[in-house]
């Protein structure tokens, strides 16, 4: 029995801001699901199910929240799943939801993914109390700073390359109207001068906190048929995770990243990343993880990655956009950050992306990643159905 | 024509009142050896992993990260979780089989209550801005909901005494004191530590792993309003339509394990669920017996199967509940191949 195709119809995003008072954790989630439905031209009644993800409860101090949001999302007499697999929930979320159509359990799901950061303090959300982690860490740049710095001893990048991701994220967003932060007067010189935070990283090149939330309608090929608008098509997805420490990880290039890349270009039938796929939204929190996802996604060999940053190949009129949302750096609701990174491509192979629109993007791929780089969840997606 | 899938083995962890002495991954990692086990299968035959637990037990973020480590995810594995009882994750899996990217999974679960005052815990569930701040705990709750059913006829304080005692069979230590009125000590649930995990299989591969395997002929949950205040509560619409749309009323059942972990939830369950005295109703134990928060409902899937896996049922209901007053409901139903 074949699967059968999973269709995106419809997007819907708040925008992200670093606290949204005027809405309850109800009404954030209400506004991007509204607007994906009105994206689709459907209402609530045409959802079969929903599925949310979110990162840790403690972000908003409320234990499996999607019981309290059970009737904002509409979801009440319907299956309502909660997924969470840390910073790649977002597109984990996606692909569960995504699964329940391929299956054909049903027709229509609306999936969503948030975080209301601005009710808790997520640095020290993330900074586990003893007995749980040594007291070293404080927030997810400590974590990831020392691997950082091993890549560029591993790669020789110079020490730049961070701030030209900062500095081409930051300005993508300014074309975003979702995007948290909108800095009408970076530069890059701006950036090189921002504060060191976790040595090598920078103010500049550190997402923000934010809050917000994005919803996507998953459906059918009768579904597709329907939409008002260009569906994107899937056309593969995977996820991988393996342990957060052990004795030959290679923190810099994880091997769950390049296994869950492989599989879904087996399933896309990609043979030649660089070549086939169009255009790239990744999960980089922290400026380096552009030029080491690169490789780990095969975009680049090993140690090469920095080497396309640096020739502006990643840049939005680049030949391998990355990014052209403007990225986790330029807004960062945890929870729902990967499923922006799946929306961003499946709105670029609709032709919906708006001024961050690359022209003749038919491929995208949308990455996330979480924990200690050791979830990964991507998807491919299509302007025309696999096949 | 859909694949047919099963449960082809089940492990548990022996319950306990606290388990302080042991880390979450310590008391799952033999669960999850016992049910590899039962089937010959090590973790790299495995071709999809699901798990449920809740940072809010553990009082730290990402919980379940440490929880791989006993799994022994490397080379990395296709890998999911839900924050949610171990039965839904269940349900994420036997998705996944559907699709045809995976032939068997591992699905486990595990919740330690003890390590915070597990009432106080559970109020963290609630709206966080109309009902969260009172504090309304979970056996207050459920005593609202127990009274609901004695004001309407449904019940009364001697048979929700005689759910309890069936329970907990030679264990049963008496009803007790009331705890919050009308639920006595007998009415309540434990509080205590555990694990559970099954394996999935589809078709074929399923008859190798197991000698009878519980197929899974229909599985479906659905959730109902948060706020207590536009339900019903001496009913359950959820764990009907759930049950409809899982096919209980197609056939009678024989077993019914129900995660009810009040005597008064198995009054509103078996109305909702049309099950008779015909029926063996938690020859387990149930939730009144063992109830590892998180785990709970995974067990009554496990506990359904494992009769079936030993010929002691053919047609089996399991059912989890997760939410305030059983707000969210998944049934499944059971079947061993004819004998």
């Amino acid at each position: 029995m074949s699967k059968e195709p999973v269709a995106v119809v419809g997007v819907g995003q708040t925008k992200h801001v670093a606290a949204r008072r005027d809405v309850s954790i109800a009404g954030l989630v209400r506004e991007a699901a509204r607007r994906a439905l009105d994206d689709a031209e459907l209402d609530w009644a045409d959802i079969d199910a929903v599925v949310i993800g979110k990162a840790p409860d403690f972000f908003e101090g409320v234990m499996m929240p999607e019981l309290y949001l059970a009737d904002a999302l509409g979801a009440v007499g319907k299956p309502m799943l909660r997924v969470h697999t840390a910073g790649s929930v977002g597109g984990s979320t996606a692909l569960v939801a995504a699964s329940l159509v391929a299956a054909r359990v049903h027709g229509t799901v609306l999936t969503l993914a948030f975080e209301k950061q601005s009710e808790s303090n997520a640095m020290w959300g993330l900074s586990l109390p003893i007995p749980f982690q040594q007291p070293l860490l404080a927030g997810a740049g400590g974590f990831f700073a020392p691997h950082v710095r091993a890549y560029m001893r591993r790669s020789g990048a110079p020490d730049t390359v961070g701030s030209l991701v900062a500095y081409k994220n930051r300005r993508n967003a300014l074309k975003n109207p979702y995007a948290h932060l909108h800095e009408h007067d970076i530069t890059l010189e701006k950036v090189q001068a921002s504060p060191m935070l976790w040595d090598p990283i920078r103010y500049s090149e550190t997402c923000p906190s934010s809050d917000g939330a994005c919803a996507m309608v998953l459906t059918d090929r009768a579904g597709a048929a329907r939409a008002p608008r260009p569906p994107a098509w899937m056309h593969g997805g995977a996820m991988r995770s393996e342990p957060t420490l052990f004795a030959g990880k290679d923190c810099v290039s994880p091997q769950a990243g390049k296994d869950c890349a492989a599989d879904v270009y087996r399933q896309a039938g990609i043979t030649d990343p660089r070549r086939e796929i169009d255009a790239v939204e990744m999960y980089v929190p922290f400026s380096w993880y552009e030029p080491m996802w690169l490789e780990n996604l095969g975009f680049a060999d090993e140690g090469e990655g920095w080497k396309l940053t640096e020739a502006g190949v990643t840049e939005l009129d680049g030949d391998l956009p990355v990014d052209m949302s403007g990225g986790v750096l330029s807004s960062n609701p945890i929870g729902a950050s990967g499923m922006i990174r799946f929306a961003e491509a499946a709105l670029q192979v609709r032709g919906q992306a708006g001024e961050h629109q690359v022209d003749g993007a038919r491929r995208v791929l949308g990455h996330a990643y979480g924990g200690g780089s050791q979830f990964f969840s991507m998807w491919l997606v299509g302007s025309e159905p696999p096949g | 024509m859909t694949r047919e899938i099963a449960v082809v083995a089940f492990a548990q962890t022996d319950h306990r009142r606290s388990m302080t002495e042991l880390s979450e991954v310590e008391m799952l990692m033999p669960v999850l050896h016992q049910v590899l086990d039962r089937t010959g299968l090590k973790t790299a035959d495995i071709d999809f992993t699901c798990s449920g637990s809740s940072d809010y037990l553990a009082g730290r973020a990402f919980s379940f990260t440490l929880a791989l480590d006993g799994v022994g995810a490397w080379p990395p594995i296709s890998e999911s979780h839900v924050e949610m009882d171990g039965a839904w994750a269940l349900y994420e899996a036997w998705v996944k089989l559907r699709t045809g990217d995976a032939d068997t999974a591992l699905v486990y679960s595990y919740g330690k209550s003890t390590p915070g005052p597990l009432r106080d815990v559970l109020t963290r569930q609630l709206d966080p801005y109309y009902v969260a701040p009172l504090w309304p705990d979970s056996v207050s709750l459920a005593a609202l909901q127990a009274q609901a059913l004695i004001d309407a006829g449904e019940t009364d304080e001697p048979a929700l005494a005689a759910v309890g005692a069936r329970s907990r069979g030679a264990d049963s230590e008496g009803q007790g004191d009331y705890v919050v009125r009308p639920l006595r000590r007998g009415d309540c649930p434990p509080v205590g530590d555990g694990a559970a995990a099954v394996i999935l299989a589809a078709g074929e591969r399923a008859r190798e792993l197991c000698a009878r395997p519980a197929w899974i002929r229909g599985i479906d949950h659905r959730i109902e309003a948060h706020a207590l205040g536009v339900r019903d509560l001496t009913d359950s619409p959820s764990a009907r339509l759930a049950a409809e749309k899982a096919g209980v009323f197609e056939r009678p059942v024989d077993t019914a394990e129900l995660h009810a972990p009040f005597s008064s939830q198995e009054v509103v369950l078996r109305k909702a669920l049309g099950l008779d005295d015909s029926v063996r109703v938690n020859p387990s134990g149930g939730a009144l017996a063992a109830n590892p928060v998180m785990a709970a409902g995974l067990v009554r899937l496990g506990e359904a199967a494992a009769r079936i896996h030993r010929g002691e049922s053919d047609r089996a209901l399991a059912h989890a509940t997760s939410g305030p007053c059983l707000q969210q409901n998944l049934v499944a139903v059971l079947e061993g191949d004819p004998r």
